[in-house]
């Protein structure tokens, strides 16, 4: 049996290799339908781990408050319009909620920043002590801010990157120094390191901490002290979350005084969630991606059959003497279903060195990240395989059914 | 006594008895084999003669396990083969038939060997047997050397002396040959039929050749003439082949 497929094999290649042309025309569907999907599926696995990296850097296991209705329903007023967050909300949720393993808050705004001649506006947050452990930032210079800088509303700075880049020359030392925000001079005790995009696009080193209390009583104002732009928190592990933020919203709707019937007056989105709504995007790709494919590989397969049944016509006398000389109608159904295939796995083969040519030139043209799964190439091929066979089935079978006499007798 | 009970009785390599055939062509009943009955004994060398139309073909088909007949029976070496199965034919064709065709009948693009090869194949035997009895085959036939040529790099004799060794690769036990010179030219006629005639008088080979040409039906010992579907004579001779080597 295995000797009769390798034999049918052969005869296969050699068949397809007399009509190279027309072989590969027939592939072209399967070839455009493969390559598509490798080439697809290469970028949206690239998206989403580049997705899914960018969404590590927000921190790790972390959860946000922001004050505000907006709801997964509906939005119900701008988010941050409602000033409900405070710095005791945060202090009372570390207590209360023990699955949190910290607690932070911050608020911000745009201000300019001035270091000698050089000026840039950035957002300038005003932070706990905490938010630098939560959020999972690093220093490449100086320390954090501590907890005594925040008790005595310290004029000192944590700057990202780009602010440095903005407002340093090349070689200057920025930790020591001392920049003007709002024209008040803060001392410049940190530089992070570049944690790149946020999960939404926008530059995450494109930023200035300062302690929560100067920010409150020196730069920013408030009508009332201690109130916050966000809570963040985090937990020890990620399937944590979930209850942990049960945990928070039973706390603050408590502490908020919220009725049953009432919404709550804050949004708790966990880094989960964010990656989801990422993720969610490069699904539609995907899935729009596998729509165009399966017509491409239908069409591919339609053709298959079609060229299939003109080699069957041509082959007619062929297929009667192979009959006369003992050949069972298994023996022609297998040998056409083999050629089937075998067009099939060959455009499958083609169409993934394609599909994985075209991934490499969106890496290097488009600068596009892709990532070559190895899944998807076993998938494809198998695939592809059983393409060539379930539009095989048709010709292969009226072939085998084709009476010896009136084959033979052919012209 | 007729052609059925001396058959059996003598043991004959084909035995036929009340063969019909009957085709529907439209609404036209077709009445191809009309109670033919036949012996043929191992060793013999017929030749089937018949204007067209008179049921030659049709016999050749039953005869070859083409076709099965609509009634009647056939025997072949001692087994009824008129209601085998497909496979079951399939299976004779391939151990006890070997075809000779009036157009060769070669798988183009496909080398001398392979064609040989070919029966073997669906036999299922090791590729190194095929190739050692596919090149004994195209010896016995005067092809030592052409095992690579193509159909198309060979002349006409050439492709039928190839037919001929597909035919004997299997040891059959009856050749049957459909005007297997009605495609050449005198020469590589007389060429065809000496093989043959070779073929029968050396190895015993039991041959039936369909013809129209009294040339070639002079090299066989048996003349069969059919007319509308029946047996209308059958005469044994002295084969020319023998008076001339």
């Amino acid at each position: 049996m295995l000797a009769f497929i390798g034999m049918t094999m052969v005869t296969a290649f050699r068949v397809l290799g007399r009509n190279r042309l027309r072989a590969g025309l027939t592939m072209l569907g399967i070839i455009i339908g493969v390559g598509a999907v490798i080439a697809m599926v290469s970028i949206g696995q690239g998206a989403k781990e580049t997705v899914r990296a960018q969404v590590a850097t927000m921190g790790t296991n972390l959860i946000i408050v922001w004050p505000g209705s907006t709801t997964v329903g509906g939005v119900r007023s701008a988010q941050g319009g409602a000033v409900t967050l405070t710095v005791a909300d945060a202090q009372e949720l570390k207590k209360k909620v023990p699955l949190l393993v910290d607690t932070g808050w911050a608020k911000r705004d745009v201000m300019q920043i001035i270091n000698g001649n050089k000026n840039w506006n950035g957002p300038v947050n005003g932070i706990s002590p905490s938010y630098l452990t939560i959020r999972d930032w690093s220093f490449t210079g100086g320390g954090p801010i501590s907890q005594a800088d925040l008790d005595s509303a310290a004029r000192v700075a944590v700057i990202g990157q780009t602010i440095v880049e903005h407002l340093y020359e090349a070689g200057e030392e920025p930790v020591g120094s001392t920049i003007r925000i709002k024209n008040v001079p803060f001392r410049v005790v940190g530089v992070l390191s570049p944690k790149g995009q946020s999960a939404q696009g926008s530059d995450q080193d494109d930023v200035i901490f300062i302690p929560f209390t100067t920010a409150e009583r020196k730069l920013l104002g408030t009508p009332f002290l201690g109130i916050v732009g966000a809570i963040f928190g985090s937990t020890s592990r990620l399937d944590d979350l979930s209850e942990a933020v049960d945990g928070i919203r039973d706390v603050l709707r408590a502490r908020h005084r919220l009725q049953t019937d009432q919404e709550d007056d804050f949004t708790i989105r966990t880094q989960v969630d964010i990656g989801k709504v990422q993720e969610g995007a490069s699904e539609t790709l995907t899935v729009m991606m596998f729509a165009i494919a399966s017509i491409s590989l239908l069409v591919g397969g339609i053709g298959i059959m079609n060229i299939l049944l003109v080699s069957v016509t041509e082959r007619t006398r062929e297929i009667g003497v192979r009959m006369a000389v003992g050949a069972k109608r298994r023996h022609i159904l297998m040998q056409f279903l083999i050629e089937a295939m075998t067009l099939g796995l060959l455009g499958g083969l083609l169409g993934i060195v394609f599909g994985v040519a075209a991934a490499c030139i969106m890496t290097v043209v488009a600068g596009w990240p892709t990532i070559i799964a190895p899944g998807s190439i076993v998938v494809a091929s198998v695939f592809s395989l059983l393409v060539g066979l379930f539009f095989g089935l048709y010709p292969a079978n009226k072939a085998a059914r084709l009476n010896p006499i009136d084959a033979l007798r052919y012209e | 006594m007729d052609a059925f009970f001396s058959g059996l009785l003598m043991g004959s390599l084909i035995v036929c008895r009340d063969l019909w055939k009957l085709y529907r062509l439209g609404d036209v009943e077709v009445q191809a084999l009309r109670g033919l009955s036949l012996a043929i004994d191992q060793g013999d060398f017929v030749a089937l003669m018949g204007t067209s139309g008179s049921g030659k073909s049709t016999l050749m088909n039953v005869l070859g396990c083409l076709d099965t007949p609509t009634t009647g029976h056939y025997w072949l070496d001692g087994r009824d083969v008129a209601s085998a199965t497909q496979d079951e034919l399939a299976d004779i064709r391939n151990r006890q038939i070997g075809f000779v065709f009036q157009s060769f009948n070669l798988i183009p693009r496909t080398s001398a060997l392979e064609n040989v090869q070919l029966p073997l194949f669906y036999r299922g035997l090791p590729l190194r047997d095929q190739r050692a009895r596919a090149t004994d085959a195209l010896n016995r036939v005067g092809l030592a050397g052409r095992e690579q040529h193509f159909p198309s790099q060979l002349s006409g004799g050439q492709q039928q002396r190839v037919a001929i060794a597909r035919a004997l690769v299997t040891t059959p036990a009856i050749l049957l040959a459909d005007e297997p010179t009605g495609n050449l030219d005198t020469e590589s006629s007389q060429e065809i039929m000496a093989i043959l005639a070779d073929l029968n008088r050396r190895d015993g080979l039991t041959i039936l050749v369909v013809t129209h040409d009294s040339d070639v039906a002079a090299y066989t010992c048996r003349e069969l003439l059919m007319k509308d579907g029946q047996l209308v004579g059958d005469r044994h001779r002295m084969p020319a082949g023998a008076k001339t080597q």
